[in-house]
């Protein structure tokens, strides 16, 4: 079963990561690329992406004639999504395990940021209808 | 072999050689994961040699040769690398054994090689992988995109898969036949789940996709062939069969899922529905009855109806109380309230979908909705049946099911008085419609 693993902050909580020290944010992409690496080396990991910064996030729609009218200007309390990781594992519970690891990763002075993350299952396109 | 090289496709030879020339090499040389690695070597040898140079006489001995090759280089390789890393001469010939004659290669491995693939140490996911490559002769790139996975992923599950047989010890022969009976469980269930992954819509932006359920089939077909006598086995045969003919009915022309009432039943393939169903009267008269052979009687009994209406409800219900008393399982036990439903009317469906609810492995699952749904609508009583299906779609994880799902409600709600009240009021029975 595939989840999706959604990283979510909002610009305020972003900019805070801004300040961090070289120390810590090197530590924190050292731990993201080791969490990587390892989710690879067991076979679980489909994709993983981190998203550009909200500051250049748009949201568009179309106008009257189908020509895009994009808003760029949110609320600093807006959630925004940061970043993804999708996997393929055994149990919903193996995916919260991976979840509660990227919460868990280290933010200045290696505390953990306890960042939220969002599990969603992808769905499938199978169909079963033996039995 | 009893078909000329000549007359069979390419890939289908070199998919049916594959467990045989593994068994054969794994056997010289004592070491399944290395070897698995240098016939796929051989495998993709032959793939780009073969079309060119026409197919060898002896094409199974032509592989076990080239991958002999390979793992004689490899073992070099190997032994050089511990001579660089210790002063210590290891003693270990890098020498490949004598090729010996045909004779060795006559053993069929292929069966301990499935049981070996299929160890109950493996997860479900590594076991499938494991299955298709070293038993099914399929590519790695072909085994990711099939279960849309990216082939690195798919790569170290296999690689993984390997090593953890490798240090589990399992020897390279076949279980004791005390053991055989739950190590043959364990391979059955592996090509069930092979056949249910691959039994998927095949349009959309998968078109490309490996028919999954043709390699469980073509596996399913092979295990049968090595144990003739084994009832389950030819059960799971017809059981992969009899579902399988309907496979062009079961969906429209926009991938929509068609229910087994209203499939066009002249798109049934009556040459697999026979061929099951005769797997099934032999297997039944053996006398040793198991879920395999009881879901496929079910799916026959399904099969052997010209118009849904035809269809041996009671026959169909007093197999799922055979079934019920071997098979503890939730989704078995759903299917029997729909067919008790059929049978005994709605209410008596209903009743046993409310002993589900407590039931932790089921509850909360979208069939239970989709089945409550389905009931309540036998039943007439739309609202709450429009509240059970709007219920399963939030909660179903495949798109064609959720879809499903949600046309049904909007055909109820079209149907009936427009409705405000929200409230899944099982009991209210009036308002119906006109």
């Amino acid at each position: 079963m595939k989840y999706i693993l959604m990283m979510t902050g909002t610009k305020a909580g972003v900019d805070t990561y801004r300040a961090w020290s070289k120390k810590d944010i090197e530590t924190h992409f050292a731990f993201l690329k080791n969490l990587n690496k390892e989710l690879s080396e067991v076979g679980e990991l489909v994709a993983n992406e981190p998203l550009a910064a909200p500051d250049q996030a748009k949201v568009v729609h179309a106008g009257k004639d189908g020509t895009p009218i994009t808003d760029g200007v949110f609320p600093e309390a807006k959630e925004f999504l940061l970043g993804y990781w999708i996997v393929d594992v055994e149990s919903p519970q193996r995916a919260y395990e991976i979840a509660a690891r990227l919460s868990a990763g280290p933010g200045p002075g290696g505390v953990p940021t306890n960042m939220p993350i969002e599990v969603r299952q992808i769905m499938s396109r199978k169909t079963d209808e033996m039995a | 072999m009893t078909t000329g090289p000549s007359e069979i496709p390419l890939e289908q030879l070199l998919r049916e050689l594959t467990p045989q020339v593994l068994g054969a090499v794994t056997r010289r040389f004592h070491d399944f994961a290395a070897g698995e690695d240098a016939v796929q070597e051989a495998l993709l040898a032959a793939a780009t040699q073969w079309p060119r140079e026409g197919v060898p006489d002896n094409p199974r001995g032509w592989l076990i040769q080239v991958a002999a090759r390979r793992m004689t280089d490899y073992l070099r390789g190997e032994e050089a690398r511990r001579r660089r890393e210790s002063v210590v001469a290891t003693g270990i010939s890098a020498e490949a054994p004598a090729p010996e004659g045909e004779a060795e290669v006559e053993e069929d491995d292929t069966l301990t090689l499935f049981f070996m693939c299929c160890h109950p140490s493996l997860t479900s996911s590594s076991a499938i992988a494991l299955t298709l490559r070293a038993v099914g002769g399929l590519t790695t790139p072909e085994i990711a995109k099939a279960f849309l996975v990216p082939e690195a992923t798919m790569a170290q599950r296999i690689s993984r898969a390997k090593q953890s047989i490798k240090a589990s010890g399992v020897p390279f022969r076949l279980p004791t036949s005390q053991e055989q009976v739950e190590r043959l469980r364990a391979v059955l269930h592996v090509l069930y789940l092979i056949f249910n992954e691959g039994y998927t819509s095949s349009a959309g932006p998968h078109l490309q996709r490996l028919e999954l359920s043709h390699e469980a089939i073509r596996l399913a077909r092979c295990v049968h062939a090595l144990l003739p006598g084994g009832a389950e086995v030819a059960g799971l045969l017809a059981l992969m069969l009899l579902t399988n003919a309907r496979r062009a009915a079961r969906t429209g022309p926009d991938e929509q899922l068609i229910p087994l009432t209203n499939q066009d039943r002249t798109l049934w393939d009556q040459a697999e529905i026979a061929e099951g169903v005769a797997l099934l009267t032999a297997a039944l008269s053996k006398g040793s009855i198991g879920p395999y052979q009881l879901q496929a009687a079910i799916a026959a009994v399904h099969d052997e109806a010209a118009r849904a209406e035809d269809t041996d409800w009671p026959q169909i219900l007093a197999l799922y109380e055979l079934l019920i008393g071997m098979f503890d399982n939730p989704m078995v036990a759903l299917n029997h309230a729909i067919v008790a439903a059929m049978v005994h009317g709605p209410s008596k469906g209903l009743e046993l979908l409310d002993a589900l609810d407590s039931d932790a492995r089921i509850a909360g699952h979208h069939r239970l909705s989709a089945v409550r749904a389905h009931l309540l609508e036998m039943a007439g009583d739309h609202e709450a049946s429009i509240t059970h299906y709007r219920l399963a779609a939030n909660r179903a994880t495949s798109v064609p099911e959720r879809n499903y799902l949600i046309t049904q409600a909007a055909r109820l709600s079209e149907g009936t008085l427009e409705v405000t009240s929200d409230s899944p009021n099982h009991g209210s029975t009036s308002s119906r419609k006109p």
